[in-house]
Order: structure tokens, then C-alpha cells, then sequence
């Protein structure tokens, strides 16, 4: 019977170390959940900035071709988008390194690696291509294309870390692709897709793994 | 109970080669330091399990320098491979057996 145990433990510790050292698992529940926030008090701005109703499509008919409000909006867009962005990803680190430190985990290793590289490529192309599309002026786009990008950033990524973040993934690619069709709702579905959802999925995984 | 016995693999037999097996098997590459880390072995004990699977041609190593660092990284061979799945598909059948 202690023979069985034995081995039954030497499975275990054989699984463990599979796992351990495929998976980066100390991505932190918290840090989505800041995230969140962050992106929810950006589009909030962006709707002020705006002055729109809650409701009112087509934000971006307001621009009208004229020259110097599409300047002035751009940048305040891009400024915010970046704040967002800057903010986010500083905390998710934060949070991540103080969670890794509490599992006694190192933080830079290949797999953390691999993790960072293979969400930062779908990310990076993603963040060009609104940049082509600011170009030829297809402000419509922009939103749900950040959706599509970071919804294929995360799927990509999730094979690195925590499974559940595939499914994140997806419910991102499904909004950006709804905003694809119906970009009059665009900052909505944006506000949805990196506020709400994010809340969400923070507060799960943190009840999930962390508590 | 003889023949259940014959697939289990006197080269696996401790933590630490099961360890440095297991990682081998999901990860395509992995370098000293990161192995030393994941397993939470010495340098000297880590070497001598990595020579003692290298002369079994479990694993294959590969040399080389970052700057001036020598840095060696490690992957498992497909025989290693084999000899490991068949090794916890024995101790599988072990347990299933007395069961």
C-alpha cells in the first residue's frame, strides 16, 4: 500500500512539475479587475470628451471631415488609449511579480517569456494597423479592432498561462466583431470589452485561484 | 506482479531525473538556470543528473555562449521521450494492478 502511495506521489510531482514549468500561473485575478476600471474611466472620458448620449451611435460621424477637430480628437484618443494601456499593463506587471514573490515563484523565466512574446505580436500588429486605419481615416474601426487584436493576443497567449484566459479571448473577439458591423457602437462595445469584461473575468479568476 | 515490473525504468528512479523529465517533455528547450530554479536542486546535483541522462542518450545538450556566459541548454531526445511515456505508463499499470 506505502508502495502505491509512492508511486501515486511520484505521478503527482511529475504532473506538477509539467504544469509548473509550461504555465505561467502567477498572472494576477486583481490586476484585470484594476484594468477594468482603468479602461471603464477611459471611455467614460472619451464619452464626455465627446459629449455624447450613452446610447447615441456613430461617435465618430461627429468628426465630419473637419480637419482640426479629427486633430484634436485624434490626439486626445490616442493619449487616453495610451494612459489606459501604460497604466494596465504597469499594474498587471505589479500585481503579477508581488503574486509570483507570494508563491515563492521566480517571475522571468522562458515560459513568462514565451507568455509576454506571444501576446506582444498580435498586440504590436494590432496597434499598427489602428494606426493605418487613423491614416485612411476609418475611425469606425478603431475600437473594434482593438477588441479583434487583443481578443487574438490573449487566445494566442493563453496556452502560456492561465487556461481561462482563452475564453477571455474569445467573448473579445465576439464584441469586435459585433463593433465590425455596428462601428456607430464602438466606444460602447470598447467600454464592454476592456472595462466590464475585464472586471468580471478579474473577479473570477481571483475567487478562482487566489483566495 | 514480475512482468508488470519490467517497464519501469531504473534511469527515472529519482525525484530529480522524473523532474528534469517531466519539464523536458512540455517544454521544447530549457536552459541550466531555469531547470536549477524549477527543480530547487544544487548545481553539483543538477549536473550529475543531467550527465547521468545524457549518457543515456535521454537528453541531448547543447553549448553555448551569451557574451561571455557559457550558456547550455537541454532537450530531450525522441528516445528519451519513448523511454519516459513508457515508464509512467508502467508505474500506471502498477498502480492499476494493485488496485
Amino acid at each position: 500500500m506505502n508502495q502505491e502511495d509512492q508511486h501515486l506521489d511520484t505521478l503527482y510531482e511529475i504532473r506538477n512539475m509539467m504544469e509548473k514549468s509550461s504555465r505561467f500561473i502567477s498572472l494576477s485575478g486583481l490586476s484585470g479587475v484594476f484594468a477594468g476600471v482603468y479602461a471603464l474611466i477611459g471611455a467614460a472620458l472619451a464619452f464626455f470628451y465627446l459629449k455624447l448620449d450613452f446610447f447615441q451611435p456613430a461617435y465618430y460621424d461627429y468628426l465630419n471631415n473637419n480637419q482640426q477637430v479629427i486633430r484634436s480628437t485624434g490626439i486626445f484618443f490616442i493619449a487616453n488609449a495610451l494612459a489606459v494601456l501604460t497604466l494596465a499593463l504597469a499594474t498587471c506587471l505589479y500585481l503579477s511579480t508581488r503574486k509570483a514573490k507570494k508563491q515563492g515563484l521566480p517571475i522571468w523565466t522562458p515560459t513568462s517569456r514565451r507568455l509576454l512574446m506571444s501576446v506582444a505580436i498580435p498586440l504590436a500588429t494590432g496597434g499598427i494597423f489602428c494606426l493605418a486605419l487613423i491614416y485612411h481615416q476609418g475611425f469606425g474601426l478603431i475600437a473594434p479592432t482593438t477588441l479583434l487584436f487583443y481578443g487574438l493576443a490573449l487566445i494566442n497567449g493563453s496556452k502560456y498561462t492561465l487556461h481561462d484566459v482563452h475564453y477571455l479571448g474569445i467573448c473579445e473577439i465576439v464584441l469586435g466583431l459585433i463593433g465590425s458591423f455596428f462601428t456607430g457602437y464602438g466606444l460602447l462595445l470598447w467600454a464592454i470589452g476592456f472595462g466590464v469584461l475585464h472586471i468580471v473575468y478579474g473577479t473570477l479568476m481571483y475567487y478562482k485561484y487566489e483566495r | 506482479m514480475k512482468d508488470l515490473l519490467v517497464n519501469i525504468n531504473k534511469a527515472f528512479e529519482s525525484k530529480a531525473r522524473l523532474g528534469i523529465m517531466s519539464v523536458l517533455m512540455v517544454n521544447e528547450q530549457i536552459d541550466f538556470n531555469s531547470l536549477k530554479e524549477l527543480l530547487d536542486l544544487t548545481d553539483g546535483n543538477l549536473a550529475s543528473h543531467l550527465k547521468a541522462l545524457e549518457e543515456l542518450e535521454y537528453i541531448a545538450v547543447w553549448k553555448q555562449f551569451i557574451g561571455r556566459k557559457p550558456n547550455t541548454t537541454y532537450r530531450a531526445t525522441d528516445q528519451g521521450k519513448k523511454a519516459f511515456e513508457s515508464h509512467l505508463q508502467a508505474l500506471e499499470n502498477l498502480i492499476k494492478g494493485n488496485r
